[in-house]
């Protein structure tokens, strides 16, 4: 089986002050491609961190991260934000758009970073799919959570990512608003059949996921999947 | 697999996030720019003026001229030059001019006024343009006087009134406005009189020691003028006299004026410099808020290059605008330099559009606003991806290696650009020097200020006057960047009133004490005895009476004036070796001289080398030093002579001072005339001796410094204008910093009032908050740069002009008070609006 996602024996411990802080402790998991995958465990367990680590927003201790088979570490800053840009979709708890753009330019941002003609087409359509076709040239501040959740996901997609990592995608959102988000999530991933690394606190999400990992105070505790 | 390739978003998507990033916050964009806008129009509206007017003064050269060349000497011409002019196809005009005192039938004043007799059709380019017009015309037919129209609005003199010159009178014809060759700073001390040249003669007035310009006019449109200076002018240096070529003359004049451009422009340059630390500030805070979208971008796959090229091209793009805006301000504002400086100017202007002024303005708005803006644009490098994942307390700050680099890059481009602004190394040091120090020293004073507070924190004071303070010291504050501000922007202003001061005082302390204030030159010996009884019949005192002896210098260590001359990499400075000194005898030294080497010989007699001391300036112009050996052609008579000791004279004292020194007992039977000072205690006692000397001694020039010191005064009146003006623009500019820095950190006083309102504060109470840390900031930051000012110009005062000088009370009693004021109100209506706000609106930004 191919796994587009390789993580061994990952280490990473802050220095606050004096002391220093183990966050993650040789961890080591592999995703094949394709899969839907939950990281779940309590707060302050380390799971953003790794998060961060997988998608090479940072840099471990010790150990690796082999991403659509590159190793991040041999890479410099802007070749991992090239990577990222390729091949990666991020969706955030805090949604992330900016500020200062519209609904449709800040779908498009990936796009245009791949240099691709049409980018505006795409993006439309992909704003139509999530259900926000007549918002497109609305800024973030006058669109709800949810909605602003779902600019988040067409622009996830928007450059058709082999992995997209999404770090509490509903944490921001009441229940209803949350369902809603993640059908989406699940209904764009199916159809683009992207790799999907899912962080959160929530059972009932986790467990829609083909393969779940828990991490507690910095350690793998089991690899379960899904029933 | 696959290695990732570069980026593929190209400059034009660069330019599009540049754009849409910006499009929200385009009103404080604006605001920046506007910092700069006022700066780079003074710095284009000076350079555009001075470029306009040396086109103006070379394109009517000939005009200001009257001839294509005119050969001048300070004494009659000798055969040699009659046969250099003859060989030219000889002159087609001629001038003879010289001080002398005027008096008026019908009145009784009398007046120091430059005559000029001319003979031929002189100007042969430009007019004489007089009211009545035809007086230009008639008055060398007719035998009457052209008068300078200033001097006879004064004297109320009408044309067909009589003008006495020495021995002869003759009738005003007609008021003279403009006329080549005339120059207007010196035409208020001497103003010009124009008569026919058969008058000179008959006037009596040329005598011994009389200054006398001989000038020969030469009309000759085919003359290789080139040539003429190459080749005519160092065969007439040897004989002391001079050719200049209409072309010459006016780019010596072009320069003179460029050089009080570059001043201004200096001037100029400090309000954008203060513009552009208002930058530096609100970008600081302006990219801080933008840290996290350049998170994101990295997150989504921008590279570092691509979001600091973002806001480069953001930033550039301002400085860009505001430098369009900047010189159509210039532009404008051009228009009215010739309102101000009037007839300082010589020539009639017609302003145009400078091209290279246009550029740099341009140039000058994107390199600013970008220099200033490097540091805040750089953090954008250091922040992580990571950031939006987990927001970081952490804000990215450059490290001391990058901060320094930073620096120096905006030090050095000061230099730069001070250095294209002034085109001398040396000053342009100096003033990236003192505006570095002066910055430093605000900066210390706020620094230290704040500091007290903290320390000394009136605890005792009321709720509002103790918030106020705390605001001073919030994050983000802005208080450095204001008192900065205020401080340079007073500083400059009240330099400007200190100086002024320091000059006029100069003048006016010379009259309080029994300093003489008024000079007579060119008595004859044999006049000696005539003029000090009218002195004392008079009831004044003949204060000195200084023996003169003119002479010019034959040979230095040896060789000849006239091989030093030929001599290309000669280091003796050109004045002197044409200069006629005028030079004294006695056999002690003065108050105004202090000895810096050798020893001073008083007497000596005329067995072997004579002993002589001479000034300071005269050892570095020279290129000699004691023990030289110099010799002396005094009329006729050579005198070999040898430094033996070197003084320091105070030029600035209003009394004769003397570069060269003759000992006692050589020169008193060579050919002299006397210098006469004296003081008279009212304007009476003064036109009346006047008036006395004129008729008895029609030779004699006197110079009445208290005219002097109003001509100075209206002078200086006129040239501090401009300077106010420009320097005024440090204040404005100063101001909208004020707008760009309490825009800047809006949101955050709308969060602290709202939380002061929900903890009860009521409205009131809150804008008397806002007030007073206005207040506290206006008068802090003008009583620095006032203070300063006042330091800094008593320092000068003592060690430059050696006086003490009495500041007068205009900074103190109308600049502090209405910077304060102003910074009060700006800062106060500004912040109504947050002070009004809703704090549902401040939930909702969260
Ligand atoms: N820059 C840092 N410096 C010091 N400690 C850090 C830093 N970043 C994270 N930590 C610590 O690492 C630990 C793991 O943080 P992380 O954000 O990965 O947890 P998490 O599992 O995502 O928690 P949550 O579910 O609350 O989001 C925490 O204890 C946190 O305090
Ligand atoms: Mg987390």
């Amino acid at each position: 089986m191919a796994y587009i996602l390789k993580v061994d024996h990952l280490t990473k411990s802050y220095r606050s002050g004096s002391r220093e802080l183990t966050v993650l402790n040789d961890v080591s998991f592999s995703i094949p491609e394709g899969a839907t995958f939950a990281i779940v465990g309590p707060s302050g367990s380390g799971k953003t961190t790794l998060l961060g680590l997988c998608a090479g927003l940072d840099i471990a201790d010790s150990g690796t991260v082999t991403l659509c088979g590159t190793t991040l570490s041999s890479l410099t800053e802007d070749e991992r934000a090239i990577l990222r840009n390729e091949k990666v979709g991020f969706v955030f708890q805090d949604f992330q758009l900016l500020p200062t753009l519209t609904a449709l330019e800040n779908v498009v941002v990936p796009l245009e970073l791949l240099g691709v003609k049409h980018a505006e087409t795409t993006g439309r359509t992909l704003l139509e799919k999530v259900g926000l076709g007549d918002r497109l040239d609305h800024y973030p501040n006058q669109l709800s959570g949810g909605e602003q959740q779902r600019v988040a996901l067409a622009r996830a997609f928007a450059n058709k990512p082999a992995i997209l990592f999404a770090d509490e995608p509903t944490g921001n959102l009441d229940e209803a608003t949350g369902e809603k988000v993640t059908d989406l999530l699940f209904e764009l991933n199916k159809e683009a059949g992207t790799t999907l690394v899912i962080v959160t606190h929530d059972m009932e999400l986790a467990r829609m996921t083909d393969h779940m990992i828990r991490l507690k105070g910095g350690k793998l505790m089991k690899n379960e999947t899904a029933v | 697999m696959n290695t990732p390739k570069k980026q593929k978003a190209g400059f034009s998507w660069l330019l599009k996030m540049a754009w849409r990033d910006g499009r929200a916050s385009w009103g404080r964009i604006l605001l920046f720019m506007a910092s700069t806008i006022l700066g780079i129009g003074a710095v284009v509206s000076i350079q555009s003026f001075s470029d306009t007017l040396k086109e103006n003064i070379a394109f009517q050269s000939k005009e200001l001229m009257g001839a294509d060349y005119i050969i001048d000497s300070d004494k009659e011409p000798n055969e040699r030059v009659q046969f250099l002019m003859d060989s030219l196809g000889g002159f087609d005009a001629r001038e003879v001019s010289f001080a002398s005192m005027a008096s008026f039938s019908g009145t009784d004043q009398t007046r120091l006024v430059r005559v000029r007799g001319i003979e031929g059709g002189f100007p042969f380019y430009g007019s004489l343009e007089t009211t009545p017009e035809n007086a230009a015309q008639d008055y060398q037919q007719k035998g009457g006087a052209l008068m300078d129209a200033t001097l006879m609005m004064q004297f109320d003199i009408q044309p067909g009134d009589t003008i006495n010159l020495g021995e002869i009178s003759l009738p005003v014809l007609g008021a003279l406005k403009k006329a080549p060759g005339s120059n207007s700073m010196f035409g208020a001390i001497a103003p010009p009189v124009i008569i026919p040249f058969r008058f000179i003669g008959p006037s009596q007035l040329v005598q011994l020691g009389s200054r006398v310009d001989y000038e020969f006019y030469f009309e000759d449109t085919t003359a290789d003028l080139e040539v003429l200076d190459e080749t005519v002018d160092p065969m007439l240096d040897d004989e002391n006299a001079d050719l200049d070529t209409h072309t010459s003359t006016s780019s010596r004049l072009g320069r003179r004026y460029e050089n009080f451009g570059k001043f201004l422009n200096l001037v100029a340059f400090i309000a954008l410099l203060l513009g552009c630390v208002g930058i530096a500030s609100s970008i600081h805070i302006y990219i801080k808020e933008k840290l996290g979208a350049v998170a994101l971008l990295k997150c989504l796959g921008a590279t570092r290059r691509q979001t600091f090229m973002i806001y480069l091209l953001q930033i550039a793009f301002m400085g860009f605008l505001g430098g369009i805006i900047g010189v159509g301000v210039g532009l404008l504002l051009q228009q009215f330099f010739p309102y101000f400086l009037g007839d300082l100017l010589p020539v009639n202007l017609s302003l145009s559009v400078s091209v290279p002024a246009v550029v740099s303005g341009l140039l000058l708005g994107v390199i600013m606003s970008v220099l200033f803006a490097l540091y805040p644009l750089l953090t954008t490098l250091g922040v992580s991806p990571l950031q939006t994942l987990r927001k970081q307390a952490a804000g990215s700050s450059l490290s001391r290696k990058w901060a320094w680099g930073v620096f120096g890059t905006i030090f050095l481009s000061i230099f730069l650009i001070s250095l294209w602004l002034l085109d001398n190394a040396r000053y342009a040091l100096w003033f990236v020097i003192g505006i570095g120090v002066t910055f430093a020293i605000l900066s210390g004073a706020a620094h230290l200020f704040m500091k007290g507070i903290k320390r000394y924190f009136p605890k005792h004071w009321n709720f509002e006057a103790r918030q106020s303070l705390l605001n001073l010291f919030r994050p983000q504050n802005q208080t450095l960047i204001l008192i900065l501000a205020i401080g340079v922007g007073s500083f400059l202003i009240s330099t400007l009133y200190f100086t002024k001061d320091m000059l006029l005082a100069q003048a006016t302390l010379e009259d309080q004490q029994n300093n003489p204030n008024i000079v007579l030159l060119d008595v004859q010996s044999d006049q000696r005895q005539g003029v000090t009884k009218t002195i004392e019949g008079n009831e004044m005192n003949v204060i000195s009476d200084i023996p003169i002896v003119t002479m010019r210098i034959a040979s230095i260590k040896g060789r000849p004036v006239n091989e030093i001359r030929r001599d290309t990499v000669n280091e003796v400075n050109r004045w002197i070796l044409s200069h006629e000194f005028r030079t004294t005898y006695r056999d002690h030294m003065v108050d105004s001289e202090e000895l810096i080497s050798g020893a001073f010989v008083d007497s000596a007699d005329r067995q072997g080398v004579i002993p002589i001391s001479v000034s300071e300036n005269f050892v570095d112009d020279a290129n000699v030093s004691l023990g030289d050996s110099i010799s002396f052609n005094v009329q006729g008579v050579i005198m070999p002579t040898v430094i033996k000791s070197v003084r320091r004279v105070d030029w600035s004292r209003m009394e004769p001072n003397f570069n060269i020194l003759f000992p006692a007992g050589i020169l008193e039977n060579a050919p002299q005339f006397r210098v006469f000072t004296t003081k008279a205690g009212n304007e009476n006692v003064s036109a009346r001796f006047q008036q006395q000397l004129v008729r008895l001694f029609p030779n004699i020039s006197v110079l009445d410094l208290r005219q002097l010191l109003n001509v100075l005064q209206d002078l200086l009146g006129k040239i501090s204008w401009i300077i106010n003006f420009i320097a005024s623009f440090s204040i404005i500019t100063g101001i909208i910093v004020l707008f760009g820095a309490i825009r800047s950190t809006r949101f955050q006083r709308i969060r602290e009032s709202v939380l002061l309102r929900t903890l009860g504060a009521r409205g009131k109470q809150i804008t008397r908050i806002v007030a007073l840390e206005y207040l506290y900031l206006g008068a802090l930051g003008s009583l620095i740069g006032i203070l300063l000012s006042l330091i800094s110009c008593w320092l000068l005062a003592y060690f430059a002009f050696d006086t003490t000088f009495v500041p007068s009370w205009f900074p103190f009693v109308v600049l502090f008070p209405g910077i304060t004021l102003l910074t009060l109100i700006i800062g106060w209506s500004n912040s109504r609006g947050v002070i009004k706000s809703a704090p549902l609106k401040v939930l909702r930004r969260e």
